[in-house]
């Protein structure tokens, strides 16, 4: 059996033998497919496109043991605009084709790029057990709140009295808060961006490839043409300063012009927006990403009924479990080990058998 | 244990010598009717019988006690000749509760033989039954023998000594009921007690227990003079043997399959009856290298099992009908991606949730047709359960070569179904390995959809491969790049590729075989669980002066090259299927051939003589 350079499947099932590639300095553009990118122009798809592809040298990972799985909307075009190999799923399937291939394959990085209506209405059931499972995937949602592809219906994450061409009337449906929705869901890490952060996005994106198992990011994202400014709150020049609150593992929960607020947790356990100046930096909140119980992390993703508030962005929780290619690869081995590689001969005959002469 | 048993030492006994028995255990789904089954088959078969067993479970896992919701059964014919089927009427019933008799009795034979647990024909039970009357007393049962043993105190007596408590004692009444039947057909005990010993290791009083009710069963046969018979060893082919289920043999198929085509197993499933015995099967042998995934739902298990295609393992799923109404989305990607991937369907009955436990032939256009737009897959067939074998590792030789969804089409009855099967030679298994691209094809490029002249298989370049990276999706793709497009002519040509590639596998494929006498006017054509009745109505009508000759379809996309040819020599064509006609219509439309149909769904199999009497009155 002819094999690809480098890399050798190995016939008994246990996967990639050795590490394939020299890591030669790759540069951005080596990360650049020539298809042509067609988002509608000002999309924020492009600016997390650019961000994945500035970082993916650093992680010293060659191109061909990194995958991008995708499943339908205008985000999941994604894989196609990546030098990488890559697979444009069916509507919501991308965490389950995903987790085959990250499973049959751990020597892979596998990233998933998915939407609100992608991940969270078609393909909720897959995004939730992958996160369950804890898979070694790193799920993108760029969450616009909107179909886009479909031209403008409203989404799981479209808010209350959102009047779209499916909701003339205006949307009458509680909305999923994604980050809380993954917590909820056992998820290892959880981590919230903009696609406007230049800064702020490349960051989380570093922090997400270097994390073992399922690292889920939202990423707010404008559509300009269904849903134009629905982060305006957060993007107006206003707004940037008032609204975004930035978690700084190990540090007081801090925001505003001068970061004069701050976050603090009231007598009854819930989380309160005060002034610092009224509580001292003492009285706040200081973030643990790495807590184990996700019940305060789950309040900071509550905080903001929506993006129209002061909300929490960066890495809400950050914690280390078993991940799930781990644990049957380890079967895998141990029953070799114990057992003697699969013999067909004996399989076969296993059991009472008798002989006719 | 291996070698052949030798009858038991049965002196003094004048034993009525018989060619085949159809033997059917029933009684409530918790009195181990299934075990007491499996023990008399594994001992059958150790001596040297043909046999073919069809257990019978009801959909709850325990419908209440005593009720006929709640009646499982587990037929065996065995032989000391070549037989097809587990028979069509069982000449013993076993029955161990009124429910059990009233639920199987008009299957049995006329001046059959009823064994029945007399201590259960209590007020009380009657009346669970439905009976008004005791039918033990009201003569309702004069055309059968009837043999009434108070199993249930007789059992309790034997196993006082061993200390067991009182529930743990009457549920071995089981045991004693496959003594009696041990002594009816001469079958050695020794191996069931070890059997018992080796089960109930941990629980040494429970294992006496089940001893003692089965050597008193032995006793009790032998001191009431039970009539006796003897079933000889069948002559079959020289070799090593042993019995194996139909899903077993998928599940060896498969694995025989990985490491024929050097690829590591991959297999992401749903639990569902009756196909789960598939997942619990290969999950045990992790020392293959197979992965077992048990998915969240079945789309996920057939995603699952596509991603892992494509990243070079073997990707299987399996699942039964209503699975794969939510698999079929993802196989039309399997289709577009052109990636191997083995999707196991074993039918039951439909609509809907329908008979789950019950076995019906009714997928076979969903199979071909299930998918929207112009997708079609290649669909192989088991026909019995050791069939399954090698119906799974000719589903992958296609399913790699060929770079293309495969289905395999199996049923509850063969899945469920046991037959001995004679243990095949590894160097009788094919070659079915299969290289990955691993340069350029291009220039210095790669395009995934440049074909081989020959299969118009695509190339597979699995992650990891450097220089080879590419993408590819469910959108209609450019012939040679596998680029996004859109172009009305290349929709064409690809939708022509695909479906060229398809039909081109009739060149690579066994063709169809004629069985029967050569002057033979009239062919029955079958695919299938149905093979064993086929085989047995035409041989009967053969053997009694007619001219029948049969052929079976062990595929059903593309069909085998030859197959009008071999139509058009018959004046008749007739198919007999468990569904409304499916077969039927596939070679009408393909041939304009016309074909007369046989068509049953009770949810079980036809029965060999109804058959003989049906295609009588067509010839
Ligand atoms: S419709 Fe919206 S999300 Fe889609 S490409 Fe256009 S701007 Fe982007």
């Amino acid at each position: 059996m002819t094999q690809g350079n480098g890399s050798a499947l190995d016939t008994k099932g246990r996967g990639i033998t050795e590490a394939s590639g020299g890591v030669a300095t790759l540069e951005r553009a080596d990360f650049v497919s020539d298809q042509e990118v067609r988002w509608c122009p000002g999309c924020g798809d492009y600016a997390i496109l650019a961000a994945v592809q500035s970082i993916m040298p650093e992680l010293g990972i060659p191109r061909e043991k990194i995958v991008f799985v995708s499943g339908i909307g205008c985000s999941s075009r994604f894989p196609y605009y990546m030098d990488t190999y890559g697979v444009h799923g069916i509507h919501g399937r991308a965490p389950a084709i995903a987790t085959g291939i990250a499973t049959a394959r751990p020597d892979l990085q596998v990233w998933v790029v998915t939407g609100d209506g992608d991940g969270l209405s078609i393909g909720g059931n897959h995004f939730i057990h992958a996160l369950r499972r804890n898979v070694n995937l790193k799920i993108l949602l760029f969450n616009n709140q909107i179909y886009g592809l479909t031209k403008g219906q409203y989404s799981p994450t479209s808010e209350q009295g959102k009047v779209t061409k499916s909701t003339p009337f205006g949307s009458v449906e509680q909305p999923f808060n994604p980050v809380s929705l993954a917590l909820g869901a056992e998820a290892t890490f959880v981590a919230r961006t903009l696609d406007v952060e230049r800064k702020h996005l490349p960051e989380v994106l570093r922090s997400a490839a270097a994390h073992r198992g399922s690292a889920f990011i939202e990423i707010y994202q404008n559509c300009n043409i269904f849903n134009d400014g629905a982060f305006l709150a957060l993007t107006s020049k206003d707004g940037r300063s008032k609204n975004r609150i930035y978690l700084e593992h190990g540090a007081p929960v801090r925001f505003g012009d001068n970061n004069a607020k701050g976050v603090r947790m009231d007598r009854s356990g819930r989380l309160e927006i005060v002034d610092v100046a009224d509580v001292g930096v003492e009285g706040l909140l200081v973030h643990d990403a790495t807590r184990e119980d996700p019940s305060l992390a789950f309040a900071l993703a509550r905080l903001a009924a929506g993006p129209t508030m002061p909300t929490p962005l960066g890495v809400f929780r950050q914690v280390k479990r078993p991940v799930y290619g781990d644990g049957m690869e380890q079967q895998l081995r141990s029953a070799a080990a114990e057992q003697g590689p699969g013999d067909l001969g004996a399989l076969l005959s296993s059991g009472d058998t008798w002989t006719v002469t | 244990m291996s070698g052949q048993i030798a009858p038991p030492e049965q002196a003094g006994t004048d034993r009525q010598e018989v060619p085949h028995v159809v033997v059917r255990f029933a009684g409530d789904s918790g009195d181990g009717m299934q075990l007491t089954g499996d023990r008399f088959t594994s001992v059958s078969a150790a001596f040297g019988n043909d046999l073919s067993t069809m257990p019978d479970f009801p959909a709850e896992i325990r419908a209440p006690a005593g009720t006929l919701a709640g009646v499982s059964a587990f037929q065996i014919h065995f032989s000391d000749h070549d037989i097809l089927t587990p028979g069509d009427e069982p000449g013993v019933l076993v029955a161990m509760n009124p429910a059990a008799l009233k639920a199987n009795i008009k299957d049995v034979m006329r001046g059959g033989m009823l064994i029945l647990n007399s201590d259960s024909f209590d007020e009380r039970n009657l009346d669970k039954a439905g009976y008004a009357a005791d039918p033990l007393g009201d003569g309702s049962l004069d055309d059968y023998q009837l043999c009434k043993i108070p199993m249930t105190s007789m059992t309790m007596d034997a196993v006082k000594p061993t200390g067991v408590g009182k529930k743990e004692a009457e549920r071995s009444k089981n045991m004693f009921a496959l003594g009696v039947l041990s002594w009816m057909y001469s079958r050695p005990v020794e191996p069931t007690i070890e059997y018992l010993e080796k089960k109930f290791a941990t629980k040494p009083a429970l294992a006496a227990a089940n001893v003692a009710a089965l050597k008193a069963g032995h006793a009790f046969g032998e001191t009431a003079e039970l009539s006796a018979f003897e079933v000889k060893p069948a002559s079959l082919a020289p070799g090593v043997y042993r019995r194996i289920t139909g899903n077993q043999a998928l599940a060896f198929g498969l694995i025989a399959a990985s490491v024929q085509a050097q690829l590591p197993l991959f297999l992401g499933s749903y639990p569902i009856t009756p196909a789960s015995d598939i997942l619990h099967e290969l999950s045990r042998y992790k020392n293959f290298g197979v992965r077992t995934l048990q998915a969240e739902d079945e789309i996920a298990a057939i995603g699952m099992a596509l991603g892992a295609a494509f990243s070079g393992h073997l990707g299987v799923t399996t699942s039964s009908g209503p699975g794969l109404d939510l698999k079929a989305e993802t196989l039309g990607l399997a289709v577009s991606l052109e990636l191997p991937l083995i999707v196991v369907n074993i039918q039951r009955g439909g609509p809907s949730t329908g008979l789950p436990t019950k076995t019906e032939q009714a997928d076979l256009l969903h199979a071909m047709y299930g998918r929207h737009g112009e997708a079609p897959l290649p669909i192989v067939s088991s026909y019995s359960p050791s069939s399954c074998f090698w119906a799974a590792i000719e589903a992958a030789r296609i399913a790699v070569k060929y770079m293309t969804p495969v289905i395999l089409l199996s049923d509850g009855f063969i899945a469920n179904g046991a037959e001995p099967w004679l243990i095949p030679k590894l160097a009788d298994l094919p070659d079915i390995s299969t290289s990955f691209a691993s340069q350029p094809n291009a220039g210095e490029d790669y395009w995934p959809y440049l074909r081989d002249d020959d299969t118009l298989a695509r190339p597979w370049a699995i992650p990891g491969t450097p220089g080879l990276e590419h993408r590819i999706g469910g959108l209609e793709k450019a012939d040679v790049t596998g680029n996004i497009s859109y172009d009305p002519e290349n929709h064409q040509l690809m939708t022509e590729l695909r479906a060229a590639k398809i039909k081109g596998i009739e060149e690579d494929i066994a063709p169809l075989e004629v069985e029967g006498p050569d002057d033979a006017r009239v062919l029955v054509l079958g695919w299938g669980g149905t093979y064993g009745q086929i085989g047995e109505a035409c041989g009967r009508l053969n053997a009694g002066g007619h001219r029948v000759a049969r052929a079976h379809l062990r595929h059903l996309n593309p069909l085998p090259k030859n197959t009008e040819g071999v139509l058009r020599r018959f004046n008749k064509i007739v198919v007999p299927e468990l569904n409304m006609g499916q077969l039927s219509r596939l070679i009408q439309a393909e041939f304009l051939i016309e074909v007369i149909s046989i068509n049953q769904v009770k949810g079980l199999p036809f029965r060999a003589a109804e058959l003989e009497e049906r295609l009588k009155e067509l010839i």
